[in-house]
């Protein structure tokens, strides 16, 4: 996966746990929880995603990388290079 | 060594809080298993059927309705559990209720989903009490809904700091003890700030189709996700090797292991299973004592043609509070009047009805033999209806079917000692029992109502059974 397909990845998870969201518009360098209504149990939600489609396991003392989608970017990068795209029906 | 009986976890009890409880275990792939003794799901707020009329036992509304797109609802009860449930909000179906009441003898706050309409009766009846009002909802606008950790503060205490005159102490006490208080008279402050947010601030509103539509929804997405559900499959006992929970043994002998077991049958009633020595004194203290005698009445006409146009009225027949175990089978001094066909958009030609619901002593229902049984719910009916009369229209003689059920009938089919529903007076926030491995989830954990429930289950889910897998957390 590269960058756009990371972005697709989380976006398509964001949608699966809160489908009324709209994610257009977000700035990937603002916190996402300040941009849409996801609380803490929303947030371990999308972790539990990652590892349950691509078999990421991420740390708790790194859930703060993924704060905001540049950052999920950054963080996931080495680890979904060579993952393939996988969305909700 | 993994066996075909072997699960990640074992929910006891199909009700709200399992079922909420299994989908979030079924959708992060765990092998979960819902076991539940009754031929129904739902628990405490089931259904059931008779002369081919299906009834809701619990239900009178699902409070905490608030729209997804009114301001502030996303981070609020309602939306916040389906969310994690994953259940779309029209799945719902909810209809909102016209209005409500409280009635004391001479006077009368309306309430809606609207909280300016309480605001506005209150500025009317009490005017020296507003400013009391408006420092209470600003005070608890940012205490965590979802944390109603214990501490020792109780309700009256603190409201007497914000009102003056204890007629409206009284007032608004009433409904909230009525949904949700297991002790008699008053209730913990954090638990009235729930309350009082899920009543007054968020409102009422009914599933068309009653309650099963909601549990339908429950049920179809845990299967869906691949739970697996069991019913007529009741605990029998928990297994344990004396530190942790290890598996449950069902009524006709068979065993299931599991890596977590969790409880939605009660604190007492999961100390039994476990073969727990029973210590009096605790089992007391630690059992839920208020029940209520709730009869349907299924009318010839739309409530409101019969003078009922409310959804809810809270009664009350003197300036003091009446919310305590009664002396005899019943207490006709407060109750509810529930008349369900007042909430918008429900099912296609649904007849009027009225749901009368009084306290009761599960001590003297218990001990009823069979013939004195049916004669006090005959009696229970007759004696209801008229002390209703200061409070609502009349319909009698309208009835052209009625069913009363009983502290008896609800510990009967949810096996929750006195039918006490809303559990023991001791919760366990943290959902802990004396075993590694099994948690309790439901009435005695803590949340109230039905998305109270659904969220226990999900809270204990997240918590116990999706952190001792690693998977959360």
């Amino acid at each position: 996966m590269n960058r756009e397909h990371i972005i697709e990845a989380i976006e398509d998870i964001i949608h699966t746990i809160a489908p009324d969201e709209d994610l257009t518009g977000m700035d990937p360098d603002v916190r996402m929880r300040e941009q849409i209504e996801l609380d803490s149990m929303d947030f371990l939600d999308i972790v539990m995603e990652l590892r349950k489609r691509y078999g990421v396991r991420v740390p708790e003392e790194d859930y703060k990388e993924l704060a905001t989608m540049n950052g999920c970017v950054t963080y996931l990068t080495p680890q979904l290079a060579e993952k393939e795209l996988k969305l909700s029906v | 060594m993994p066996s075909a009986d072997r699960f990640d976890t074992i929910v006891i009890g199909a009700g709200m809080s399992g079922l909420a409880a299994g989908i979030r275990l079924a959708t992060f792939d765990q092998r979960v298993l819902i076991l539940e003794r009754h031929s129904l799901w739902g628990g405490l707020n089931s259904f059931y059927k008779r002369a081919g009329r299906r009834l809701d036992v619990g239900l009178h509304a699902l409070t905490n309705y608030m729209h997804p797109r009114s301001p502030g609802a996303k981070a609020r009860p309602l939306a916040r559990v389906l969310r994690q449930l994953r259940i779309p909000f029209a799945d719902l179906q909810l209809g909102v209720q016209s209005q409500s009441a409280i009635a004391f003898p001479e006077t009368r706050l309306a309430f809606g989903n609207d909280f300016s309409l309480l605001r506005g009766e209150i500025s009317e009846s009490f005017p020296d009490q507003l400013q009391g009002l408006d420092r209470l909802t600003s005070d608890i606008e940012s205490y965590p809904t979802l944390s109603p950790a214990g501490g020792a503060l109780q309700a009256r205490e603190v409201l007497a700091g914000y009102f003056s005159d204890p007629l409206l102490i009284e007032m608004l006490l009433l409904p909230i003890c009525y949904y949700g208080s297991p002790t008699p008279d008053d209730l913990g402050w954090a638990q009235f700030i729930v309350l009082f947010k899920s009543l007054y601030e968020e409102g009422f509103a009914r599933p068309r189709g009653g309650v099963k539509t909601i549990l339908d929804a429950l049920r179809g997405r845990y299967l869906e996700l691949g739970g697996v559900l069991r019913m007529r499959a009741g605990v029998e006992r928990i297994q344990h090797d004396g530190k942790r929970a290890t598996g449950v043994v069902l009524d006709d002998g068979e065993v299931l292991e599991a890596d977590c077991i969790l409880s939605s049958a009660g604190a007492v009633e999961t100390r039994a299973l476990c073969g727990q020595e029973p210590d009096r004194d605790r089992e007391h203290q630690d059992t839920g004592q208020l029940s209520f005698v709730e009869s349907i009445s299924i009318l010839d006409q739309p409530s409101a043609a019969l003078g009922n146009p409310d959804t809810i009225v809270f009664f009350n027949s003197s300036e003091r509070l009446v919310y305590d175990v009664p002396e005899g089978p019943i207490d006709l001094r407060s109750g509810v009047i529930c008349c369900p066909d007042n909430y918008a958009g429900q099912e296609e030609g649904m007849p009027g009805s009225l749901r009368l619901t009084l306290l009761a002593n599960p001590g003297l229902w218990n001990g009823f033999d069979d013939d004195e049984y049916e004669a006090q719910k005959a009696s229970a009916l007759v004696e209801g209806m008229a002390a209703i009369q200061p409070f609502a229209g009349d319909v009698r003689g309208h009835e052209v079917f009625t069913d009363t059920f009983t502290p008896r009938t609800i510990q009967k089919f949810t096996g929750h000692l006195n039918g006490a529903v809303y559990g023991s007076p001791n919760k366990r926030f943290d959902g802990r029992t004396t075993f590694d491995g099994l948690f309790l989830c439901g009435t005695d954990q803590g949340y109230l109502g039905i998305v109270g429930a659904m969220l226990s289950g999900v809270a204990m889910a997240n918590q116990h059974a999706l952190a001792a897998s690693g998977q959360f957390r």
